[in-house]
């Protein structure tokens, strides 16, 4: 039976600083939307910007990009390409070991084990960007030149590598999550059908944990996809048309931080294809976080 | 599962070969991304403790890899990550308690929460994008150090908040409950008996979730931060460079000695990240033996 909790003083007799206190409070919350609303305007208006000099066509319809060079090109795929490239590797890494992990530390580990490891795989998700960055051109690429002839200084698999390593906890930790938080009785009523051990965490506990799984898949692929200083420091700054994952390259990240770099006066055109080029990365990554987030409320719900 | 009845495990030889061989397959998924960690760090602290001393520390960049300092770095990354905490904070925790106090399940409240999960998954390049926008040009700071911090600030928002919420959570409903029995108005409980409770928490998750800013490089590197700065900064306003941006432009060259100041650098950036976070576990261990 709910029993009706003492509540604070509401309505026309709350005392006027109460008033403005909680004010102050949804002012605060609501900047969080100011904050959604002014990212969506200053890529928009810049972005128009572009489009209204540049024209839509040859965003979309060039295969080249080389909007610093005398002759300009704006074909947006050679960057689209590039991020898709090494996010491709990157979810190669994070995929498998991610969820392998994630039924380890659900499945097989014990309370301690669990406690122990699951935070220390997150650990790899707060090291700064930068430092892999750094072991991704320093270590990763000089070892895999030893063993793949013909890999350039700059490629797509070094850093792809190192951001499957990133993004191995975001895997891990909400598949994990998810597995967990399937009843032990589903695993019980298995066991008591006869069912070992492995048919039942494939067939009874990953199917039950499934769109939770998904969900950190597409947010661990988005996260990917935004991320800026690995590939900036290790791919190279060559936007190419290209799957091959040996040669130089450029993301879409990568490039708004080439032409950050450098001085780049406002209004220009230059100035103008780092908020065309955010556009595009924010859409990718916009779509990708909303449907990540739906499968997450799914799993929450049951 | 520990409380299962039950238990289909069963021990010894009489496991089945096939989840023997699972069982080290996902156990392996574990250990190996663990040692990539530990390669990882020892690389950087073979290469870079050697270069580590006194004058690296408080010496200014240089031309030359061998004179080159971190001082001007260290000293804006100091800078920014205060600043940084002195915005987003109060604003962080006043939204948690919105959230937490104020708004219940009402839909503004649902909105602002959907909205903070999104916020969350946008890539931090483009908050820089936004800062360049809005704080440098639109709101004239510059390239200084407050449109910096400003920038930080709004990036580390959704986790400031998400932590706050989860340690105002902790707070049990009896004590808000006790407090309005005792005539207490809605302020009062969350001023006295509420944010009380819940400060460990919030100072613990506030500090980690600032200290992260530490590492953020791409939004600095397109709000304007300058790789090569020979001097400090003076006020708020100052142009800047942080530990990153220096580590990211000592990266960026093709001589070994400056891959070298880079490995150090990273030790120093990890060093001072490394310690924010002791502060913050120190800060709840202390707290929690005093409530107790």
């Amino acid at each position: 039976m709910e029993v009706e909790s003492a509540r604070p003083i509401t309505g026309r007799a709350t005392p006027r600083s109460e008033r403005a206190i909680g004010a102050f409070m949804f002012a605060c919350a609501a900047l969080s939307i100011f904050t959604t609303a002014g990212i969506i305007a200053v890529l928009a208006i810049e972005t128009v910007a572009f489009f209204s000099e540049v024209g839509i066509g040859r965003f979309f319809f060039d295969s080249e990009w080389t909007p610093l060079f005398a002759d300009k090109h704006f074909g947006i795929w050679p960057l689209i390409a590039g991020t898709l490239l090494t996010t491709g590797i990157a979810a190669l890494v994070a995929v498998p070991f991610g969820l392998l992990a994630a039924i380890y530390l659900s499945e097989f580990a014990s309370h301690r084990a669990r406690a122990t490891l699951k935070p220390m795989l997150e650990v790899l998700a707060g090291v700064p960007t930068i430092v892999y960055g750094y072991f991704a051109l320093v270590f990763v690429t000089p070892a895999l030149q030893a063993v793949i002839p013909g890999l350039a200084g700059f490629n797509a698999v070094s850093p792809g590598l190192v951001m499957g390593i990133m993004i191995i906890p975001m895997v891990s930790s909400l598949s994990e999550d998810a597995l967990h938080a399937v009843s032990d009785s589903l695993r019980e009523g298995a066991y008591a059908l006869g069912a070992r051990r492995l048919p039942t965490i494939f067939r009874v506990v990953l199917p039950a944990a499934m769109s939770g799984i998904a969900a950190s898949l597409v947010l661990a692929i988005s996260r990917a996809i935004g991320e800026t200083m690995i590939v900036a420091i290790a791919a190279g700054q060559q936007p190419r048309l290209t799957l091959d994952p040996r040669v130089p390259i450029e993301t879409m990240t990568a490039y708004i931080v080439q032409v950050s770099m450098g001085d780049t006066p406002a209004g220009t055109i230059e100035y103008r294809t780092i908020f065309a080029v955010g556009s595009t990365l924010f859409l990718f990554t916009f779509v990708m976080n909303v449907f990540g987030q739906r499968l997450a409320r799914r799993y929450r719900s049951h | 599962m520990a409380t299962s009845l039950t238990d289909g495990r069963s021990r010894g030889a009489t496991r089945p070969r096939a989840e023997r061989l699972f069982r080290a397959l996902c156990l392996a998924a574990v250990i190996i991304p663990l040692l990539i960690l530990v390669i990882l760090v020892g690389d950087v602290l073979v290469r870079g403790v050697g270069r580590l001393d006194w004058a690296f520390i408080t010496s200014l960049p240089s031309r030359k890899a061998a004179l080159a300092g971190i001082l001007p770095a260290l000293v804006g990354s100091l800078y920014l990550i205060a600043l940084t905490a002195i915005i987003a904070v109060p604003i962080g925790v006043g939204a948690a308690i919105y959230l937490e106090e104020y708004g219940h399940d009402s839909r503004a409240a649902r909105l602002i929460e959907l909205n903070i999960a999104n916020l969350a998954g946008v890539p931090s390049v483009i908050y820089g994008l936004l800062g360049l926008e809005l704080f440098v040009r639109t709101l004239g700071m510059g390239r200084s150090l407050l449109a910096g911090a400003c920038t930080l600030a709004l990036l580390v928002l959704p986790i400031v908040i998400l932590s706050s919420r989860e340690a105002l959570r902790t707070v049990p409903k009896g004590l808000r409950e006790g407090a309005y029995a005792l005539g207490a108005t809605h302020w009062q409980s969350i001023r006295r008996v509420v944010l009380p409770m819940a400060l460990p928490g919030i100072l613990t998750g506030t500090i980690l979730a600032v200290s992260r800013a530490i590492g953020e490089t791409a939004p600095l590197i397109v709000v304007g931060a300058l790789a090569y700065v020979t001097f400090l900064p003076q006020s708020p306003m100052s142009p800047f460079t942080a530990l990153p941006i220096q580590i990211f432009n000592w990266v960026s060259r093709p001589q070994e000695a400056f891959l070298t100041n880079a490995a150090a650098g990273i030790v120093v950036l990890l060093v001072t990240l490394l310690t924010l976070n002791s502060v913050a576990v120190g800060i709840r261990n202390r707290f929690q033996r005093r409530l107790r």
